[in-house]
């Protein structure tokens, strides 16, 4: 191996690749050619670093200089300065990394303090396309030691012991659930991973499928060992091609280097692992829409039982895990179930990643302890809401969660609480907002989606959530009457009990839990007809304040609609007739004299 | 794959040898179709009848599966495409950041609703789910290139560029 004075770590995750990492990595390259650097100094393109808002990111090692929002244009400083001369150009550092002058470690950053990094122990440290690195980070060291040291019974007793819940969204006991695998007795048996991640506005599995994929190849392999499967398939979302492509590649390496395939280290034990690219089906997430999927067919849930872990692939035992479920196997085998099952609480063990988006400051992609106060995560790592505004609410559990409101800021994120207040942990998706969101607006936006995604089979759902959104719809047009709120209520009970699979069960929730927590802003929706965030435009008016107004007449130049007169130095008013609540006059006003209501 | 003209791919017989060699390739494969027609499309660039029937014929199974399949999934497209895809983030993070009024106006930009095409076969519009950059919300993607930070003036300015 050769030895380097310094490395260059680079994001090439999806953010910091659409904020034009790709480029900044050229510059590198070619910079450091240019000043003869190239065998001082490594480049590494890693996975996500979490802080997705700062991005691209370049991090500098020995020193730990962390850079952020780094351009093309700011490459030659960083080679020139810091590389060369060993200055570092604090004009570049994530500003959070510096104090008086001294470059804090990562780990002090408020950003990181509070997080620990196991499922993405890796990502943003390694390169996630060349095996090698992986290694060098005990990578296969975890199937070396089931293979050669444990039996199947063995590697079982130890996800249980661990309490490992599975990530995916219900929180099922994964050695459960492998336990039923192994217990199914075929000749064949399929070990699924999936990686549809549908939740929008969620993007955990992504970072960890393009940041270190073969910590879940591992750990599928692992788990073909103890349930007695021989092919594993990982079911991927078309909308990942970067992760598709990485996965492909490491793949092709476990393969050269006999990890997946024949004969693995020469134990007798056979796995392979082939990819399913996705087509665009929120419900293909689901589990036996999945199969149905992989099998080539329309995504179509099926009933349960039987159960995947007796007739699932082709009618097979097959076992299915979430990524992050996944990529918490191999920590557990090296670390012991005992170390696993030291971090989180007493019902919820380890760590959970988040995706912080929203109306947060750092957004971006966090792992804490489960137990972890919500508080926390919102104004220690999150940094809070922009622009000083409130914190109004957290959205988890995306389509199928609900959201927690301000008050109950405190609660420890665990699976259990978060049910009893009324949302769920989900797969991870955690969008933060403030007091200029509607929830009313919200309910409506994540019953469109289900609707939209809907598959059709059953009525419940086709047609119960259908009405659903009619009525959010015609309460947000100020159309709404006193009964719809029951009315809401009743058929969102009905849809809960009778849809035929989770995508229909649960489809109701964001609307209850607004309800629950928000009834007064439904409420002045209906009653009053207005929306106190200001989100919905039919029951908004925008005035302008006569004793603001200079009479400059920006206003009336700028209005599409021509629908603001007024004479030259005196104020201005708008026809609230034509008025089509564009809001241009707003932004444009310089005295702040126009306002919504 | 861009589509410029209606009849272009359909019309070009060397596109049916290429979807025949990917028959040929996945024809023995366990779970095929849905591989085939996300290569077909990347051929032809949309599913037309004729594509959907020659699939049916050369994988030997009935064409309404066929169907079933390309009307199922979002991906698949049975009319044109325009020149260039532009994929608006309708995900949540995006949503709570105003993707809204980014939509309004790019669909007052292109005189399009959402699914739809330009008539001059420029532009098609969609929106997309959770792009995974929410750091950079709202976001679109025009093809390969992504664009955050977005708000309704931007978009006369960036939609020129593809003009
Ligand atoms: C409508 C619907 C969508 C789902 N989407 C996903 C998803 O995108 N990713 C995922 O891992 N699980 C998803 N699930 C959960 C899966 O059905 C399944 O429980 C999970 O993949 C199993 O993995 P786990 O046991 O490791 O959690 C979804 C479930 C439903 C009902
Ligand atoms: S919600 Fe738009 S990129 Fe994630």
């Amino acid at each position: 191996m050769d030895i380097y004075r310094s490395h260059v770590l680079i994001c090439a995750g999806s953010g910091c690749t659409s904020s034009g990492s790709d480029n900044v990595a050229g510059a590198f390259d070619r910079l450091l050619k240019e000043e003869g650097l190239e065998k001082e100094v490594k480049i590494v393109r890693t996975g996500c670093f979490g802080l997705c808002e700062m991005g691209p990111v370049v991090i500098v090692y020995p020193e730990g200089a962390f850079y952020s929002r780094v351009n093309e244009e700011d490459v030659e400083e960083i080679v020139k300065e810091h590389l060369l001369k060993g200055r570092i150009v604090k004009r570049l550092l994530y500003k959070e990394s510096l104090d008086k002058d001294q470059i804090k470690s990562l780990d002090q950053v408020d950003f990181y303090k509070k997080q620990m990094r196991v499922a993405l122990r890796n990502c943003g440290v390694i390169d996630p396309e060349n095996i090698d690195e992986y290694i060098a980070m005990d990578g296969y060291k975890a199937l070396a030691k089931v293979l050669t040291e444990m039996t199947p019974e063995q590697v079982i007793e130890e996800i249980k012991k661990s309490g490992l819940r599975c990530r995916g969204g219900a929180g099922f006991p994964t050695g459960m659930k492998w336990q039923f695998a192994y217990n199914s007795k075929d000749d064949k048996k399929y070990v699924c991973c999936n990686a549809d991640e549908g939740d929008p506005g969620a993007f955990m599995d992504r970072s960890v499928l393009e940041g270190d994929p073969h910590s879940v190849l591992e750990a599928m392999a692992i788990a073909g060992y103890a349930i007695g499967s021989d092919q594993g398939y990982i079911y991927v979302r078309a909308e990942y091609p970067i992760a598709v492509k990485r996965l492909e590649i490491a793949i092709r390496q476990a393969r050269e280097y006999g990890l997946l395939g024949k004969n693995i280290l020469g134990t007798g034990f056979s796995f392979d692992i082939d990819l399913k690219i996705g087509a665009g089906a929120f419900v293909c997430g689901e589990e036996t829409a999945l199969l149905n999927s992989i099998e080539g067919g329309r995504g179509e849930p099926r009933p349960r039982p039987p159960f995947p872990a007796v007739k699932g692939l082709w009618q097979k035992p097959t076992l299915l895990n979430n990524v992050e479920t996944y990529a918490n196997i191999c920590q557990i085998i090296l670390k012991g179930a005992d170390w696993f099952a030291g971090i989180g609480t007493e019902r919820s063990k380890g760590t959970k990643v988040f995706a912080l988006g929203g109306k947060i400051n750092n957004t971006g992609l966090v792992e804490i302890p489960m137990g972890t106060p919500l508080r926390d995560v919102i104004y220690e790592i999150g940094g809070g809401c922009p622009n000083g505004k409130a914190f109004k609410a957290v959205q988890t559990g995306g389509p199928s969660g609900g959201c927690i409101p301000a008050e109950h800021i405190d609660i420890p994120i665990e699976f259990d609480t978060l049910v009893q207040i009324g949302s769920m942990m989900g797969s991870g998706g955690m969008i933060v907002m403030d007091e200029d969101n509607c929830m009313v607006d919200i309910a409506k936006f994540f019953l469109e989606f289900t609707c939209d995604e809907s598959c059709g089979k059953c009525v419940p759902c086709r047609i119960g959530t259908k009405r659903m959104l009619e009525m959010l719809e015609k309460i947000t047009q100020g159309k709404g009457e006193e009964e719809d709120i029951e009315k809401l209520e009743q058929l969102a009970l009905n849809i809960k009990d009778s849809a035929l699979c989770a995508l229909g069960q649960t489809a109701p929730n964001p609307v209850l839990s607004t309800i629950r927590y928000f009834r007064d802003e439904y409420e002045a929706h209906i009653r009053d007809k207005k929306c106190p965030a200001g989100v919905c435009t039919a029951l908004l008016q925008y005035v302008i304040d006569a004793d603001k107004c200079k009479g400059c007449g920006i206003c009336a130049r700028n209005c599409p609609a021509d629908c603001i007169s007024g004479e030259k130095k005196s104020p201005y008013v708008i026809d609230q007739d034509k008025c089509i609540k564009c809001g241009t006059c707003m932004e444009k006003c310089p005295f702040d004299a126009i306002s919504k209501k | 794959m861009a589509v410029k003209e209606v009849r272009d791919t359909v019309d070009i017989p060397e596109n049916f040898e290429k979807l025949q060699g990917v028959i040929d390739e996945y024809k023995e494969k366990k779970g095929a179709l849905i591989p085939v027609l996300q290569k077909a499309q990347d051929i032809f660039g949309y599913l037309p009848l004729e594509v959907q029937k020659f699939i049916a014929k050369g994988m030997d199974v009935p064409l309404q599966r066929i169907y079933g399949i390309a009307t199922f999934y979002a991906q698949f497209s049975l009319e044109p495409k325009g020149e260039h895809s532009i994929g608006l983030c309708m995900g949540t993070a995006c949503y709570v950041r105003g993707a809204q009024s980014v939509l309004e106006k790019l669909k007052e930009e292109l005189g399009v609703d959402v699914g739809g095409t330009t008539e001059d076969l420029k532009f098609t519009l969609t929106a997309t789910r959770c792009l995974g950059c929410c750091g950079l919300a709202p976001v679109m993607m025009i093809d390969d290139d992504v664009y955050g930070r977005l708000t309704p003036d931007r978009i006369p300015e960036i939609l020129g560029k593809y003009r």
